[in-house]
């Protein structure tokens, strides 16, 4: 298939996930937190299509909330990371020396910690939560963004059409926002559609170690870590929300890859 | 090489302190009293106070960081609240165990790649080349955190041909190893598989082709070799994705090594061996990649810094 056809692969895949997760309450018959400990860990039912948990919560009902929660971190993340990365990008790339110098020993700093690293640090040192989840991958997510648009508007700063927007006497912000920002936002989009992907991951993983999002509010990682505890008689538990993360993740990187082969055949 | 050796020291050093004083100020950023979120709030003020003196919170942050980085130069990284002995101990009896993960882990998918490349290069087009493009994006798209009880579910328990867990012979270091190394070796497929395609369209295979080169011959002397380059740098920042995704793989499979005691520091909110283990694993991570680009530099001299 072309790149074409797997973008709409992908695109159908995050279309259902969004309607999915915002029509919820109407596709689940349970609440994700109701318990029912005499129907636990059932492999299936015609009541519990996916089967319960050992607190004989319903895994549908909690699959499908818990994709709420990983495309809220997901798209939180990458719109607060996207802003910060787009900020600071465009100033250090702009104005460059010692501000542009010293936000890219910070950015170095920064990644210095391998993977989620410092996301299981921060929170870690923090406390497991919500918000604490965010702001630890914002922390990390951001530098990636910055470097793109420092990169971008590097190489955009000398051209003509800046040049001459320039002469015409168009402040700073006139031409980062007029006229640089259109010209980054493909790139912008692509990383954010594969920083998406990260950030559900990251997200997984924290929960998945304990230190995501608490219960009993479900989240895939959270669903998994449970789950591990009863793989031998229960595997379905990790099963399902494994899944989820898998196909969800596989759409965003299809996305991506079409998006990114689209903009490299354009570069051509 | 010396210029070069001492541009990229003179990187390193700030970036290693930066990296140090981020790992320094965690501690410190724990909303309210450190102790007590530590001790619990069931904990006596004796023992609160013991503690706070025994970690040196006491004193003015300026001089904690000072024995910090004092501290550090002599290989002290603290005392384990949990454990009750040396910090830097304890992460050195664990680092055997995480290097040999990560090698294996590294191995995995060094040799998966090579070869999934390799036949998706050749074959570019067919179903093989289908196949390798889909094993990469499914390497991609799951999760260490789902392989690792997927593959313990299938090989385990269902065939019961591999250990659940542990470490031991040769036969425990299949499945943590393949979970660890599956993501990189689908990052490395992908981009050694577009590098291979470039390199045979050049003059120099072409020249290998005229003068009666077998197609292995040509694939295996001429184009791998000269799509091995891009991979070395590759390998080096997969290198800190392996010692991080090494927390979650140890976990799931009760793997003694420093990724394992980290979350069980995390879980014993032991603050010191957290701290420790974070430090240990991002210089390596540092100081892997630097040496990453002096062997890349003496591979291919052209490479200067900068440029």
């Amino acid at each position: 298939m072309e790149s074409k056809g797997w973008f709409y692969v992908g695109l159908i895949i995050l279309l259902l996930l969004v309607a999915t997760a915002l029509f919820a309450p109407a596709l689940t018959a349970y609440d994700p937190a109701q318990q029912n400990l005499e129907n636990d860990l059932l492999l299936y039912s015609s009541e519990h299509p996916l089967g319960t948990d050992k607190l004989g919560r319903d895994i549908l009902s909690r699959t499908v909330y818990g994709g709420r929660i990983s495309l809220f971190v997901g798209v939180t993340t990458v719109a607060i990371s996207v802003f910060v990365g787009l900020v600071v990008g465009s100033l250090s790339g702009y104005f460059g020396g010692w501000a542009d110098q010293t936000l890219m020993r910070v950015i170095d700093v920064l990644l210095a910690f391998p993977g989620i690293l410092l996301a299981i640090a921060i929170t870690a040192v923090l406390g497991p939560g919500l918000s604490h989840v965010i702001l630890a991958l914002c922390l990390i997510g951001w530098t990636s963004y910055a470097r793109l648009v420092r990169g971008e508007i590097l190489s955009l700063r000398e051209t003509e059409f800046v040049q001459a927007a320039h002469a015409l006497g168009c402040n700073a912000p006139r031409v980062i926002f007029i006229h640089l920002l259109p010209n980054l936002l493909p790139p912008l989009l692509i990383q954010a559609t594969f920083g998406m992907a990260a950030a559900i991951i990251g997200e997984g993983s924290l929960s998945f170690l304990g230190l995501g999002v608490e219960p009993p509010t479900p989240s895939w990682g959270s669903m998994l870590n449970e789950g591990r505890q009863f793989l031998l008689v229960a595997p379905h538990l990790t099963t399902y929300p494994g899944l989820a993360i898998m196909i969800t993740v596989l759409g965003l990187n299809l996305v991506g890859d079409a998006l990114q082969d689209r903009l490299q055949a354009r570069g051509r | 090489m010396k210029r070069y050796l001492l541009q990229r020291l003179l990187l390193l050093l700030p970036t290693l302190l930066g990296a140090l004083t981020l790992v320094f100020l965690l501690i410190h950023l724990i909303p309210g009293d450190p102790v007590e979120v530590m001790l619990g709030e069931t904990a006596t003020a004796a023992d609160k106070e013991g503690l706070r003196r025994s970690l040196g919170l006491d004193r003015p942050l300026a001089a904690q960081y000072g024995s910090f980085l004092t501290g550090l130069l002599s290989g002290d990284l603290g005392r384990s609240l949990s454990e009750q002995i040396g910090v830097a101990d304890l992460i050195r009896a664990r680092v055997p165990a995480t290097i040999e993960l990560t090698l294996c882990a590294m191995t995995v998918a060094l040799g998966l790649s090579f070869i999934l490349a390799l036949l998706a290069a050749m074959y570019k087009g067919s179903w093989i080349d289908r196949i390798a493009l889909f094993f990469s994006l499914l390497g991609l798209s799951m999760p260490n955190f789902w392989l690792g009880p997927l593959l313990m579910i299938v090989f385990s328990i269902l065939l019961g041909w591999l250990p659940v867990s542990g470490r031991g012979g040769l036969d425990h270091l299949i499945l943590p190893s393949l979970t660890l190394g599956l993501a990189m070796a689908a990052i490395l497929t992908r981009i050694l598989r577009v590098n291979l395609l470039r390199a045979v369209r050049e003059d120099y295979v072409r020249t290998a082709r005229a003068k009666g080169l077998s197609e292995s011959q040509v694939w295996l002397k001429h184009t791998l070799r000269n799509a091995l380059l891009s991979v070395i740098t590759i390998v080096s920042l997969q290198f800190g994705s392996l010692l991080a995704g090494a927390i979650i793989t140890e976990t799931i499979f009760s793997w003694p090594g420093v990724g394992r005691l980290t979350v069980q520091a995390i879980q014993t909110r032991d603050y010191p061996l957290v701290q420790g283990c974070v430090l240990v694993i991002a210089v390596s991570y540092l100081l892997v990649n630097f040496l990453t680009d002096i062997f890349y530099h003496l591979i291919d001299p052209r490479i200067v810094y900068g440029k």
